[in-house]
Order: C-alpha cells, then sequence, then structure tokens
C-alpha cells in the first residue's frame, strides 16, 4: 500500500463514526465594515496605507508622470524596473534607466536595480493592502520584491473595495498573487513591529483619481 | 529538531528552571504582555469577530469531517496547475521525500521559510545527514539556527531572546555562516534586522531550491497560501527554481472563499495587526514566473491518529496564530522550550501528546501544564476548547482507553507514576458518595487542628514550599448547622 | 422558592464563615435556604484531574441531593461551573461512549438551576445593594471558571460597589489566573506559585487592605501566598463581605 492509500484510509477509518456535516456554513459576518461612501473608503485606504508606513500620494491621470518622475528623483534612484505592461504614459516624465522585466535577469541583477513601478490588481481599504495579480502592468512577482524601493499605482476608486471579502471576490486564484500591506516588517524582536527586512523597505502608493 | 526534544525532563521540571531564570521572566512578560494588549484591540476593531471565529471553527470541522475528499480534491487542482503531489505518513518518509527532491536538482544548500510542519519532522536535521545544509530565513529563526538554540514560540520562535541576546548572537555567529555582521552592530531592532537582511541576501539571491510550509491550502483551486511579515517567505517561494512546500493534512480549507475568514482571523490574532505585510499565494507553477518545479508534500504524521479522537481532534482547527500562547500564564512563566516540542504553549499542550502519543514523560505531562483558566480558549479564532481536550488528555494518561496510533486502534494502559493519586481519587469518591464518612474526616481534622503543621513535608511541600496552609476551622459547616439550625437557634 | 445551598466540599471542611456569610445574607434578603445534610462535592477535582468516571458518581449524588429545590445557590465559581458547564459534558460524554442517556437524563434538572452566589443575588433575586457595611479598601480579582466559564461579568463589582463604606480598587491583571488550577498548584507548583506571587504583588500595588473573590480555592493559595510573602493584605470571600452590616460587622 503507498502513503497515499494509506492516509486516506487512516482518515476514512478515523471518521467512521462521524456522521456527515453537508449543512451549509452560516456566513453571517460582515462583507465590509462600516458604512462609507465611495470617497471616505479611499480615505480609509489612505489612512491604513499611512498606518503601516507606506508613504501615500495622490494625483490625477494628468500629474501622474510627473509625480513618479519626482518620486524616482526624490529617491535619487539610478534605474527603474518596469513591467511589460505599465501604461507608457506613467513613464513619460522620467529620464531614469528603465530595465525590462525579463524571464532571464538574474535575481543579482534585479538586486540591482533601484526602484520598480507597477500598477496592482485591488486594494483593499480596510486592511490597508494593495493585491499584485502579475498580469502585465505588475510584472513578476520578484521585481517588487528584490529592488528596495516600489511604486504601486492603485486607480481610484475602481480598483478600491472595502473588505477582504470583497478582495478575494475580485482576485483569481488561478494567478499567483502578492498582498502587500505596508513596507517588509518583522515583530521577532520582542514581538514589537519593526519595517524594514527583506521586501522592499520603502513602499510609496500613489492614489489616481480616475476621471 | 525532534531529536532534541527525546529525553526532556517532564514539564513541570524543565518549568522549575525556567521560573528561575530572571533574565527569561522578563523577556516573555514582556512579549507576551505587549502583544496581548495588541491583540485585543485588534480584535475589537471588527464588530463581528464572534460570527468569523464561529465560521473558521465551522469551516475546519467540516473539512476534517470530509478530510479524504478534500485531500483528493486539492491533489487534482494541484497537479492541473502543474504541481507535484507526494504522501507522507511520518517524518521519516517527509523527510526522505525532501532531500531525494533537493538531491535531484544537484544542490546542496536550501533556503527554508518558517514552517512549523517542517519542525516537527526535523527536516533540517534530516538534510545536514545528508549533506545539505538547510538555511532559516525568518528573523527569529535565524536567531535560533544562529545560537544553537531552540524555538520557544510557534510565531516568535526567539521570543526567549531580547534584543542585546541577539545583538550578541549576530556578532558572535554570522561570520560562521555568511556575510558577518556590521561592525559596531548595535541592540536597535532596526539595526538588527538591516544586520539580518544584508545576511540573507546573498542566500536569496544565489538559492536554487526553497523550502516552506503553508498556512493554507485551498481543495477546489489548488492553491497554497503563506502569510507573513519580512517577505523572506517572498523571497523564498519566488527566487528558487524548485519550491518544495511541506504541509499538515489538515491545512486544507475548501473553497477560495473560505480563506475570507480566516484572512481576517489570523493576523489579527498573531501579530495584532489588521493585515500582515505579505501574503502570497501561488497555484501549481507559473509560466515565467516563480519556481518552474514546485513539490507538494503532505504530511500525516500523526494528524490521522488525532483526528479519530473525537474529543482530541479539535487540535487540527488550530491555524497557528499563537494567540494561545501570548495569554497564557503558564507559557508566560514557564516558557516554550518546557513544552518540549515544536509546539508550545498551551495548543502545543494539547498537540503534541496527539502527535506523539502520550507515551513519553513530557508528553504525559504536558496536559497537565495549565491551570484550566480558559484564556486560551477565549482568544482561540477558530474556537478550540483546549481546556476541554487537556482535561480529556489527562483521562488518557491516569486511566489509559483505546487510541488511533499510526492508523492502527490500541488500549493504552493507565500511565505509571499515577497510582497513589488514582487510589486517593477513589478513597474520595467514595467518601464523598458517604455523607457520612465525609463527615466523620471533618471532624477528625477539626479535632485535631491544633497539631497541624503549617508547611508539610514529602509530597506535600509542592503546596507549602511557597504557601501557607489554611488553619482548619473548630467545627465544619455542617457541624455549625446542625448545631443552630442554620443560625436559627442563635450564631454561635 | 426552595433554595438550596450547595457550600461546596472545601468551604464546608475549611471555610465555614463563609457558609454561615451565605446563609446570613440569604436570610437577610427573605430567602429561606436549607442546607441539604447529604451533600458532599461536586467531582470537579476528579473530574479536572482526569478521573472523569470517578466524577460520575458525585455527580449522581449531587444530582440526587439537589433535584428536588428550586434554586441551588454555591459561593464558588469553579464549582458553579462543574454542575453547569462540565454536567452536560459528562453526559455527552457517557452518550458518545455508548453507555446511553441516563447520566445525561439523571444530570440534565440541576444544571440550569444552579446559580453562583453574585448571579443568585444579581439575576434571581434582582438585588445590587444587599444592604452592607464593609469600611475597608477592596480590590477584586475575579477567578477564572467565575469569568470565563460563567460569564460573571460585571455581577460581582456591582454588588461590591453598592457597599457601604467599602472603597473598591481596581486589581492589576485582574483577569489573569492566580495559579492555583485545582491539583495544578501540586503538579506545578513552580509555575503555580509564580502565578500567586505575580497576583499578589498585583493586589499590594492597589494599597488595598483586602483582595476579594467569589471563590476560596482560589483564595486559599492566594492567602497562602500572601502570608508567606508576608504582605498586609489579607483574602476575604466576597460572601463574607455582602453579609457584614453595620450593626454585626464582620472583622
Amino acid at each position: 500500500m503507498n502513503s497515499r492509500e494509506r492516509i486516506l484510509g487512516r482518515v476514512r477509518r478515523a471518521l467512521a463514526k462521524a456522521p456527515a456535516d453537508e449543512t451549509p456554513i452560516v456566513r453571517d459576518y460582515l462583507r465590509e465594515h462600516g458604512q462609507r461612501t465611495v470617497a471616505e473608503t479611499v480615505e480609509l485606504l489612505a489612512e491604513n496605507l499611512a498606518d503601516y508606513r507606506a508613504l501615500v500620494h495622490r494625483t490625477d491621470a494628468a500629474g501622474l508622470p510627473v509625480l513618479i518622475a519626482g518620486l524616482l528623483d526624490e529617491r535619487g534612484a539610478a534605474s527603474v524596473l518596469v513591467p511589460p505592461g505599465l501604461d507608457e504614459e506613467w513613464l513619460a516624465a522620467t529620464g531614469v534607466t528603465r530595465v525590462t522585466d525579463r524571464a532571464e535577469s538574474t535575481p543579482d541583477e534585479l538586486d540591482r536595480v533601484s526602484s520598480v513601478v507597477t500598477a496592482c490588481a485591488v486594494a483593499i481599504a480596510e486592511t490597508g493592502t494593495i493585491v499584485l495579480d502579475g498580469s502585465p502592468d505588475q510584472g513578476r512577482r520578484r521585481i517588487t520584491l528584490v529592488p528596495d524601493h516600489h511604486i504601486c499605482v492603485v486607480r481610484v476608486p475602481g480598483q478600491v473595495v472595502s473588505s477582504v471579502p470583497q478582495g478575494l471576490e475580485r482576485l483569481d486564484p488561478a494567478r499567483p498573487l502578492t498582498w502587500i500591506s505596508g513596507p517588509s516588517a518583522t515583530s521577532d524582536i520582542e514581538l514589537d513591529r519593526v519595517e524594514g527586512v527583506h521586501g522592499p523597505r520603502t513602499l510609496e502608493v500613489i492614489l489616481v483619481g480616475e476621471d | 529538531m525532534s531529536g532534541t526534544y527525546l529525553g526532556m525532563p517532564a514539564f513541570a521540571d524543565a518549568a522549575r528552571e525556567a521560573v528561575g531564570n530572571t533574565t527569561l521572566r522578563g523577556n516573555l512578560r514582556h512579549a507576551t504582555h505587549t502583544i496581548r494588549a495588541k491583540r485585543a484591540k485588534a480584535v475589537t476593531e471588527v464588530s463581528d469577530w464572534a460570527e468569523l471565529r464561529e465560521a473558521g471553527k465551522r469551516i475546519k470541522d467540516h473539512t476534517l469531517r470530509h478530510l479524504d475528499r478534500y485531500l483528493v480534491r486539492l491533489e487534482e487542482s494541484v497537479t492541473a496547475a502543474g504541481g507535484v503531489v507526494h504522501w507522507a505518513a511520518d517524518a521519516d518518509e517527509a523527510n526522505e521525500i525532501v532531500t531525494q527532491l533537493v538531491k535531484m536538482t544537484g544542490e546542496t544548500e536550501v533556503v527554508k521559510v518558517k514552517s512549523m510542519a517542517t519542525q516537527e519532522i526535523g527536516l533540517n536535521e534530516a538534510l545536514e545527514a545528508e549533506g545539505i545544509h538547510a538555511y532559516e530565513t525568518d528573523l527569529a529563526e535565524l536567531i535560533v539556527q544562529l545560537g544553537k538554540d531552540r524555538p520557544s514560540h510557534i510565531l516568535v520562535p526567539a521570543i526567549h531572546r531580547n534584543r542585546g541576546e541577539i545583538r550578541d548572537i549576530f556578532a558572535r555567529e554570522m561570520s560562521e555562516w555568511g556575510r558577518p555582521a556590521p561592525e559596531g552592530l548595535t541592540d536597535s531592532p532596526a539595526e538588527l534586522a538591516e544586520a539580518a537582511r544584508l545576511h540573507l541576501r546573498e542566500k536569496f539571491l544565489r538559492a536554487k531550491v526553497g523550502i516552506s510550509g503553508a498556512n493554507f491550502m485551498v481543495a477546489e483551486t489548488g492553491t497554497l497560501v503563506v502569510v507573513e511579515s519580512e517577505g523572506n517567505g517572498r523571497m523564498c517561494l519566488t527566487l528558487p527554481e524548485t519550491l518544495i512546500s511541506v504541509v499538515g493534512i489538515e491545512k486544507i480549507v475548501p473553497t477560495w472563499q473560505d480563506l475570507e475568514v480566516f484572512l481576517q482571523t489570523l493576523p489579527r490574532s498573531s501579530t495584532a495587526e489588521r493585515m500582515n505585510p505579505y501574503t502570497s499565494t501561488w497555484t501549481g507553477t507559473t509560466d515565467q514566473d516563480g519556481p518552474g518545479a514546485f513539490h507538494l508534500v503532505l504530511l500525516d504524521n500523526g494528524r490521522t491518529d488525532t483526528l479519530a479522537d473525537e474529543v482530541g481532534r479539535q487540535a487540527l482547527r488550530c491555524i497557528r496564530c499563537s494567540a494561545c500562547l501570548n495569554v497564557c500564564p503558564v507559557y508566560e512563566r514557564a516558557g516554550g522550550h518546557a513544552y518540549g516540542s515544536v509546539y508550545p504553549g498551551p495548543i502545543g499542550a494539547i498537540l503534541s501528546p496527539q502527535l506523539r502519543g502520550t507515551g513519553s514523560e513530557i508528553d504525559a505531562s504536558l496536559p497537565y501544564a495549565s491551570s484550566l483558566c480558559g484564556a486560551c480558549y477565549e482568544v482561540c479564532p477558530v474556537a478550540i476548547d483546549i481546556p476541554e481536550v487537556l482535561v480529556h488528555l489527562r483521562e488518557r494518561v491516569v486511566q489509559g482507553g483505546e487510541v488511533t496510533r499510526e492508523g492502527n486502534k490500541v488500549v493504552l494502559r493507565p500511565a505509571k507514576g499515577h497510582a497513589a493519586e488514582r487510589a486517593a481519587m477513589r478513597a474520595a469518591r467514595w467518601a464523598f458518595t458517604h455523607a457520612g464518612a465525609l463527615r466523620t474526616g471533618q471532624r477528625v481534622a477539626s479535632r485535631t487542628r491544633r497539631f497541624h503543621p503549617r508547611t508539610l513535608p514529602g509530597p506535600g511541600r509542592a503546596w507549602s514550599g511557597t504557601r501557607d496552609l489554611p488553619p482548619v476551622p473548630a467545627e465544619p459547616f455542617r457541624d455549625w448547622w446542625q448545631r443552630t439550625r442554620g443560625g436559627k437557634d442563635g450564631d454561635r | 422558592m426552595r433554595v438550596a445551598l450547595f457550600l461546596t466540599c472545601v468551604n464546608d471542611t475549611l471555610y465555614p464563615d463563609t457558609g454561615r456569610a451565605v446563609v446570613k445574607l440569604l436570610t437577610r434578603l427573605g430567602v429561606d435556604v436549607d442546607f441539604p445534610m447529604a451533600q458532599t462535592c461536586c467531582g470537579q477535582a476528579h473530574y479536572n484531574t482526569g478521573y472523569r468516571r470517578e466524577a460520575e458518581p458525585l455527580a449522581r449524588h449531587f444530582s440526587d441531593v439537589f433535584g428536588e429545590y428550586d434554586a441551588i445557590v454555591t459561593p464558588s465559581g469553579s464549582c458553579g461551573a462543574m454542575v453547569r458547564e462540565l454536567y452536560p459534558r459528562m453526559g455527552e460524554r457517557a452518550r458518545a461512549e455508548g453507555r446511553g442517556d441516563t447520566l445525561a437524563v439523571t444530570l440534565a434538572p440541576v444544571v440550569p438551576k444552579t446559580y453562583e452566589l453574585t448571579e443568585f443575588l444579581v439575576d434571581v433575586l434582582g438585588v445590587t445593594d444587599v444592604g452592607a457595611y464593609y469600611p475597608h479598601k477592596v480590590t477584586y480579582h475575579p477567578t477564572c471558571h467565575g469569568l470565563r466559564g460563567l460569564g460573571l461579568g460585571e455581577r460581582p463589582l456591582r454588588l461590591l460597589q453598592a457597599v457601604k463604606g467599602l472603597e473598591l480598587v481596581e486589581l492589576p491583571g485582574a483577569d489573569e489566573c492566580c495559579g492555583f488550577g485545582g491539583t495544578f498548584a501540586l503538579k506545578n507548583p513552580d509555575v503555580s506559585a509564580a502565578m500567586g506571587a505575580d497576583k499578589v504583588r498585583n493586589a499590594e500595588s492597589t494599597g488595598a487592605e483586602v483582595l476579594c473573590a467569589a471563590d476560596n480555592s482560589c483564595l486559599m493559595h492566594i492567602g497562602g501566598t500572601m502570608t508567606r510573602l508576608r504582605t498586609g493584605i489579607r483574602p476575604v470571600h466576597i460572601a463574607e463581605i455582602l453579609a457584614s452590616t453595620e450593626e454585626e460587622p464582620a472583622v
């Protein structure tokens, strides 16, 4: 008997006397917490992002290229990683060297890039979370991990949901997902939170108003 | 790590040492009290906590009841998404599978995401024996590994260390393992985190094999979920070419939607955050993004035996948040090492004796490592009634009975060392079902009270070593009641 | 209403003053309370130490002794929780073991009629001011089984707040276990003692003269620790405070 059969057999014997449990799960918990207008939900997102030490900026489509260029300048970025499907316009105002997200790049090469700019799939207001799903405007998972500076653009209010349940509804589990709530952090020293370990230590989130 | 725990002294003996260690007491008190208050606040923020807790419990119970169905479903989904599923009945088999998988890559180094399952099976030691070095990348695990120490907490394995001790370990040991600690490293947590970043980065960047556990596995989609803070998880899950995940079979949830419950309750219960910094989900392999090879090792190692116990199986609902450790007054004073297992604290006290059986001295003592105060049950996000299971396991220890070990039903004999207690309990039962006998005993105690010492010799020192005995009154209540007809004949 | 006092074996043997205080208090509030002489022990120590089967005859005995009463009042949170929480569980376990419904049916009647003293006062009698007088500075320790098992909540505090002359001060870390835990105190004496010492130091820090609780077994441990650590503070059961009046003050 192989271990698969052995384990499944043990499970079945363990449960032989237990009555079947096919009652549907009661989901009487909230779909979202509190009642907010769309604008208030965006405001909550900004607050919660900032609460976990993300730097939050706001602009509109016209102001976005200049804002991104400014943030890269302030950072002193020498190079920026660019996902293949990123809106060309976003980087129109910056002269920083672009590094394309390619499968062939080695981790060491990525480690030498200063910054990365991506879009996101959805943002969750109640938890201050942005979720990336590897779409062409977000790129491979590692490009938002190895560089120390991540600029993420969220289209508001279209990409913003209130809650975790609403966020999951919008996401495709078949895609590799990265949920990001603030910069990398740890609670491993005396159970107190400190920002900045292995992931990007600076997370800037730009909320771009949709016209 | 499992080997390290063999021959551990029973809980009370190990705890005695910890209680006397003032640095350890201070470290644990500081850390647990910090997180306790924060967790309470994070939980109050969501008005539907009770409903989320109940739903979490129900989802887990339903899954466990039909675990065979969901395991098969998960295997199909993972396979369809490009992953390879392996089944391991015990620790040895899991270690063997992982070792072979690593050997097939030709690599002699692996990077690891913090994982309870791989600690439980002693994977690092098994790999080392085959010439494969496993590098722990979680900050606390790194502290433990560099310090040649044992983990003492589920979430924060180095909780027993304060910042000064961590600084010393880094300064002393990092050079042995790779990049040395920066000159003049202080004990500021930010600097310590920076030192870990620099030390581990070279390992991440060259790693070809990553090893992880998982917090959840979604049966319908084949998705695995890792919840973390530092980004070391993301490094291990995305940079290597091969990813091997070793996951206990109880970590399944049926549907994608079920995550909406646990992704709300887990971060708030463990690090007291609305959401942890990073959560990664992956389904099989993705073309040109992340590891090209993904292996899932499904681990039993005592879980099906636990499942066979009607009362004890609720322990398998555990999502390893560690809220029960943080709130436990016994854990706070005894420390994690006293539990002699990678699973310390209240959950460890009910998990270890079920996964490993109650055969060893330490496992037989764990069900008693609790005052049954109930704080653990109160904070558990999946409502595991830990006191109920503790008492159930005490019964197993003292009275024996039928249990399942490695899939077979066996009848346990009552544990040794409880004979006197058993006799006392029987005698007390007899006296308590014969009120006259009780009364005689009380009267004898009252009449001889002048001669009662305030401290006791022998085993009685367990009480009177630190506490005075209460004086025995001149007469028991029942004599007063009878004499005065309940005070109607005057109080005297 | 026929009301029985279930004093508990510990109180009967070691703390008769608490029993007398309950009788005095309930009598003052117009309750004719009976003490069935056949009562012994609820079986909690047996059950919690792993001797469930030895506890069953005690539970049946409890049901025989108290089954006929309309209300059963006990000045012990943990023994109250034993009857209310664990008797139903004992019945369930017997059923699951294929021993039928007999135990569950035998125990069922006493479960809803059993009240911890402060519950009985607040919920059944509907009083919070029991006319007590106790001119001392008091801090209150909510014992675990009362707090988390029975959910006594604010009831004891409301009763204490209404006591004339009593100054109530908050106990830091109040909801933390004192470390008694029945046989835990003997099986893990070092951890138990450390918990007790912390509880006592917290109590001392309030400047109170008296630490009050609704369970004498916890108070036995706390009190034993207090005298050993030579603190000036003393343990008093809540019943003795509530029974105290200006005419007949407690000492």
